[in-house]
């Protein structure tokens, strides 16, 4: 049996003589600091959750009907008369929602050891980039099933491009191919999602991890491992991918699987975060859901543009609060890479800015609105603290990038030595 | 479902519920919080239905199509998966629930027209497929509890969960008659209802009509989501392997790394 692979190898290495090196240069040989920790599961995580999304995507494209029609009967179809239909679409609804979760927490951990920092600014770029076309996916994703929070969450979504002066009107009627979210758009939503981004996701995913593999990884102690060779030049502290990191992270892939599977099994909607109550009700142009909110994962930005009264400054803050993350590695001029090594002012920075992006989650979920009046009595305004709550964390949102630059510019930073070789490894 | 195993299913829920914790803490924080005021929903009462209860679920299909089928479609629902799902036979189910003289295979769907319905209520009664996705189980409860005659609303029935309803209270012969207490009107807010009673008893007592509302409501929640049954018979296994091989995973990492230093 072994001689049989080896002779299959060889055949293949005789036609391709090129495809051997890439797999070892990506797996055998690529050598990885030892000493990642829980903060570095969450890239492989995105990758399973990326291959679940399009492995339950292609099935339910067999059943889904695209079409003002007959969209949502079709979901409804798949939930009940397609055999296993609604593990299908469970697993790819619960997909969609991990599949922010994981990518939130990848790029904290980022933000955490530095992992942005020369020589990895590519890298952060193309994981930003990622960033931006899952959040398209998975807005189009969201109109699809047709229910009414899709319907006004797409009403509302468009008409932000309406905020952009001369061309906004004419944009948003041409994004829809209508004057509402309707069957044309809906159609080219699905082609868009299935297709379109797909396509684009994947391209950016492999560009992601070829450049990270060009510079190698960070680590938590945010050491350069290729300083330090052996006689054969691999790093003292680095070990190969394969079969370390895939059989240590396939370990993390059970425990997230659990997770995943307690969720899709006895959780699926979690509480109408992860599907919300009014997509159960179609699409209705003339019935208005009582509060029209995205799903968990854009709240923290959506939140951003409802605390600004103005809709054009708004949009404006929305994207500056998206751009400002793609030029992290140019604002942050600290040597120290690491949490670990860095000043204490980055440690509160940065928890502070993890604190409001969480309390904006919650600010764009309508959480305010319950909590204010619990916390201040039931007389309390609760627009107007709401407002200047939100103000006060939109200062910390974009205060961090400011202080982040001006942190390290000026070398207000006192840093802890950091040391010559990872510290640590489980 | 035995009780057994309903006790491993709580045990392994919270160990899962403890993973997700650790993991996630800052957005299962932010979770949780939305559950849980998702659970108090001001003061409704708690349904406590239990869709894997087969014979609470056939009691709530009989109310279902004794009192509501005749203006409420659930168009989602054919009769011959009630029969599979509510271990019936089909001709029991055709029997029983069929009064629309529709064959086993067809969708459940009411005979009333549209426009007519339109005419008599203001709004054609609502399809109920998935109401208890939309709203939630104990919504249901709560609003089949909370009839009271008024005589100021055009069906002379209104409702405190859903103020204006244009629905009469289908149940009132089970429930019997309940009046509102009102609460006089301080200084800037209407008088609203401070409490309601029966005023004139029906065919079942309080408890009893718990009981139906219960059964009801547990049927249009299986009538949200039949897979629900499957669903979570089948995750227990699913949850089980995963265990199990996250387990032979780590034996087999732990083996590997002995090698690094």
């Amino acid at each position: 049996m072994a001689n049989f692979f080896s002779n299959i190898a060889d055949w293949v290495n005789e036609r391709a003589p090129s495809m051997m090196p890439v797999y070892r240069k990506h797996m055998t040989e690529y050598y990885a600091p030892k000493n990642f920790n829980f903060w570095y599961y969450f890239g492989v995580l995105a990758m399973v959750v990326l291959v679940n999304q399009i492995v339950t995507g292609i099935f339910l494209t067999m059943f889904y009907k695209p079409g003002a029609a007959t969209a949502f009967d079709s979901v409804e179809y798949i939930m009940r008369d397609v055999e296993w239909g609604w593990l299908i679409r469970y697993m790819h609804s619960t997909g969609a929602s991990m599949f922010f979760m994981v990518i939130y927490l990848h790029m904290f951990r980022g933000l955490l050891y530095g992992s942005y920092k020369k020589p990895r600014e590519l890298v952060w770029l193309l994981g930003m980039l990622i960033f931006l076309a899952l959040m398209a996916e998975g807005f189009l994703g969201y109109v699809l099933p047709w229910g009414n929070m899709s319907f006004w969450g797409a009403k509302v979504i468009i008409s932000l491009f309406g905020a952009i002066p001369y061309v906004g009107d004419t944009l948003v009627q041409w994004i829809m191919g209508d004057y509402n979210p309707a069957d044309a758009t809906l159609n080219r939503f699905f082609a868009l999602h299935v297709v379109a981004l797909p396509l684009v996701l994947l391209l950016l995913v492999v560009l992601h991890i070829f450049a990270l593999h060009e510079v190698g990884s960070n680590n938590p102690d945010g050491v350069e491992i290729k300083k330090k060779k052996d006689a054969r030049g691999i790093p003292l502290d680095g070990i190969a991918f394969h079969p370390y990191y895939t059989l240590h992270d396939l370990v993390g892939i059970g425990f997230f699987l659990i997770i995943c599977a307690f969720i899709i099994f006895y959780q699926p909607t979690v509480g109408g975060w992860f599907i919300e109550n009014d997509n159960f009700i179609p699409a209705n142009n003339l019935v208005t859901p009582a509060e029209i909110k995205p799903v968990w994962y854009f709240t923290p930005f959506y939140a951003i543009l409802r605390v600004i009264p103005s809709k054009g400054l708004g949009v404006f803050a929305l994207a500056a609060s998206i751009i400002l993350l793609f030029l992290v590695p140019w604002l942050d001029r600290g040597a120290v890479k690491s949490i670990r090594y860095r000043g204490r002012g980055y440690k509160i920075a940065l928890t502070l800015f993890t604190i409001t992006f969480v309390l904006f989650g919650a600010i764009g979920a309508g959480k305010s609105g319950e909590w204010i009046p619990e916390i201040f009595g039931p007389t309390a305004d609760v627009s107007g603290i709401d407002m200047h709550f939100g103000w006060m964390l939109l200062a910390i949102y974009f205060g961090f990038f400011l202080f982040l630059w001006v942190y390290t510019y000026f070398g207000y930073e006192k840093t802890k030595p950091v040391p010559e070789r990872v510290t640590t490894h489980d | 479902m035995t009780e057994s195993t309903r006790i491993k299913l709580k045990t392994m829920n919270h160990v899962a519920a403890k993973a997700f914790a650790c993991g996630f803490a800052a957005v299962a924080a932010m979770f949780a919080a939305g559950i849980a005021s998702a659970e108090e929903g001001g003061e409704m009462q708690s349904a406590q239905t239990n869709v894997s209860n087969v014979t609470s679920l056939q009691r709530g299909a009989r109310t279902y199509f004794n009192y509501c089928s005749g203006c409420h479609s659930i168009k989602y629902m054919s009769y011959a998966r009630l029969a599979t799902d509510l271990q019936l036979s089909e001709a029991e189910v055709l029997k029983s629930f069929a009064f629309t003289g529709a064959r086993i295979g067809d969708q459940v769907v009411t005979n009333m027209p549209a426009e007519s319905s339109q005419q008599w209520f203001g709004k054609t009664p609502p399809d109920l497929s998935l109401e208890a996705r939309a709203k939630n189980p104990d919504w249901i409860y709560n609003y089949l509890k909370s009839f009271y005659v008024d005589p100021s609303a055009t069906v002379g029935w209104n409702n405190t969960v859903f103020p204006n309803a244009s629905m009469p209270n289908p149940l009132w012969e089970l429930q019997g008659v309940q009046t509102a207490h009102m609460a006089p009107a301080k200084a800037g807010e209407e008088a609203h209802v401070e409490k309601l009673e029966v005023t004139s008893p029906g065919k079942q007592s309080s408890a009893e009509f718990d009981e139906t509302a219960r059964d009801l409501t547990a049927f249009l929640q299986y009538v949200g989501e039949p897979a629900a049954l499957q669903r979570e018979s089948v995750g227990v296994w699913v949850i089980l392997f995963l265990v199990f091989f996250t387990f032979l995973a780590w034996l087999l990492k732990h083996e590997y790394w002995k090698d690094v230093h």
